[in-house]
């Protein structure tokens, strides 16, 4: 594997051009969003100032380029994550949080019914916990959960038990706060076992490690281009290409249909019947980027870094610190990611959290939108580290000095 | 780091260390009101008794960062014992102080004199940490909310 050089990364952001408090920012927080490369923003600057105006409309030049550009962009993440067949499955929508509601609106509200069996986890993000609680309450569709142990992994001990009669399966491919990996392929296997169909929350998978939608033998994945290193405002759903034609539309308008009458309407094919409106193009272009640059880096090198970094703080938190911080996460770094969660013995995680802003460190305090996991913990709220690819370990010895002061003063 | 400082004074912390009028009080007769911060997850339980319009006993539950928490300890500290237009007026005097007044608050353009905040004054460095607010006014939130429902 060649490795890449994370200060050549840092020396590709701009923002970690500029200080916090008159300090270098020591950014810890990419699991809530990452820092582009220039080279994302130049992207978007370019298609703003030569090519921008609306796609699939006009036949002048222009807009056959912005045409272009757009479908290159859904091809490239598509290939970027293996989809056999991009053209027909990637869908982009907001975020990863409206590729969920869409997938839960197009297919869970016109194929599932009371009873109907969805399977989630505990180590989930709320946006793929309330979409389903949404049909649950319209349509009483039944939820059951697999749990966390207490290493900090999920629980599949009783798990063809649970996917017994499901429809779906619904889980993250990465926890934002343990970094947990599950293993998708093994639950995909069984999920398609008992005859349910299996999603994926790729949020935090997808920009750092390599992912293959047909290797993890999913049906369904999703996630934001703000994550891995593209701009904010554009997401993408993925679904196999016959489940994403089969799917009604959500959204109605332009851009969604074959013909409109009076009285009716004929939606267009996937993935336009999933696009209604002018769609996010500039941001699909810096997302086109940001592939690009992830495949410079190599998603292997990025994933192996994220893991360096990972084993850097584990250690060196340990022997400094002992008892006195609790680390959520799991302690080997085997199947898991660059996200760790930490709680202070008497510091609140707010309150760490600025202390450690006082020193140029970013991380999230809070619940990080995943509260019946907070609950399994025990835990209001733990103060999130992730990585990225332009992370560097005098960030951690950053948040280490941070975290000496915190203990210090509500000591 | 002086501003941090200013943020986490002394009696701060140590009201959060040793919270005062902790706990909760048997319902009834107590009122019991729970108030919530979203964004980091403050949880406060607010039980109190009045006697006509006096605020006799309060306490608090919860749990949360040292500002909401101590906020909280200073609040039941300044308002127990008190009658309720004390306390109101104690209400509007630390929203004023947080920038955060309320519409209704006839003197909410007037500049306020810390030094009649007493104890509540050292809470004023939240001002320059403009998501902490929040915290600061979590409390005071439940007790209106609180006062409201017993229509007090
Ligand atoms: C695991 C996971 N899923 C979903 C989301 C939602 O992403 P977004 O807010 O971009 O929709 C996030 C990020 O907040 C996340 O970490």
């Amino acid at each position: 594997m060649k490795r890449f050089d994370p200060e050549r990364v840092r020396h590709d952001v701009p923002e970690l051009r500029r200080t916090v408090h008159g300090l270098e920012m020591a950014y810890l927080d990419s699991a809530a969003s990452s820092l582009a490369p220039s080279s994302v923003i130049e992207a978007m600057s370019r298609y703003y100032e030569r090519t921008h105006t609306n796609v699939h409309r006009g036949v002048y030049q222009i807009a056959e380029e912005a045409t272009e550009a757009y479908e290159l962009a859904r091809r490239s993440v598509g290939s970027f994550i293996g989809a056999p067949h991009p053209d027909k499955e990637i869908v982009f929508t907001k975020n990863a949080t409206e590729s969920f509601n869409l997938f839960a609106r197009a297919w869970g509200a016109s194929v599932l019914g009371e009873g109907d069996v969805v399977v989630l986890t505990e180590m989930e993000h709320h946006a793929n916990i309330v979409p389903w609680l949404q049909l649950k309450e319209e349509r009483g569709i039944e939820l059951r959960y697999l749990g966390v142990t207490d290493q900090f992994r999920l629980d599949l001990t009783r798990l063809d038990e649970t996917l017994a009669g499901a429809s779906l399966v619904s889980i993250t491919a990465m926890s934002n706060v343990l970094g947990t990996i599950p293993p998708i392929r093994r639950i995909a296997d069984a999920a398609h076992a008992a005859g349910a169909l299996i999603a994926i929350d790729a949020a935090q998978l997808v920009g750092h490690a390599p992912m293959d939608v047909v290797d993890l033998g999913v049906d369904v994945a999703c996630f934001s281009a703000h994550k891995m290193l593209g701009p904010t405002g554009i997401g993408v759903l993925w679904a196999r290409a016959e489940l994403l034609a089969s799917m009604p539309p959500f959204l109605g308008g332009g851009g969604m249909i074959l013909d409109v009458k009076l009285d009716s309407f004929k939606p267009a094919d996937a993935p336009h019947r999933f696009e209604a409106g002018t769609p996010p193009i500039a941001e699909a272009v810096g997302l086109a980027a940001a592939v690009r640059y992830l495949r410079s880096l190599g998603m292997d090198a990025v994933a192996a870094h994220d893991l360096e970094l990972t084993g850097y703080a584990l250690e060196r938190l340990g022997s400094q610190f002992g008892d006195k911080v609790r680390v959520y996460s799991p302690q080997d770094l085997v199947d898991r990611g660059g996200v760790l969660s930490l709680a202070l013995e008497g510091v609140h995680a707010h309150d760490l959290a600025q202390v450690l802003d006082r020193h140029g460190v970013c991380v999230r305090p809070g619940h990080h939108c995943a509260k019946p996991l907070m609950r399994r913990l025990g835990v209001p709220a733990t103060a999130r580290v992730s990585f990225g690819p332009y992370s560097v370990e005098r960030d951690i010895d950053a948040l280490l000095g941070g975290i000496e002061h915190a203990l210090g003063m509500f000591g | 780091m002086d501003d941090l400082e200013d943020l986490y004074r002394e009696i701060i912390l140590d009201h959060y260390r040793s919270p005062r009028n902790r706990g909760e009080l048997p319902t009834p007769p107590a009122h019991r009101t729970e108030g919530f911060n979203p964004l980091c997850g403050d949880e406060i339980v607010l039980t109190i008794v009045l006697d006509d319009d006096v605020i006799e006993d309060v306490k608090v539950d919860g749990h949360g960062c040292s500002i909401s928490q101590s906020s909280a300890s200073l609040m039941t500290g300044v308002v127990k014992g008190k009658s309720i237009d004390d306390a109101k007026g104690a209400m509007r005097s630390f929203k004023r102080m947080m920038t955060v007044a309320d519409e209704d608050d006839p003197d909410a353009d007037e500049p306020i004199d810390v030094r009649k905040l007493g104890e509540l004054a050292a809470l004023q460095g939240v001002v320059k940490f403009p998501v902490r607010i929040k915290c600061a006014t979590l409390a005071w939130n439940t007790l209106a909310q609180a006062l409201v429902e017993m229509d007090a």
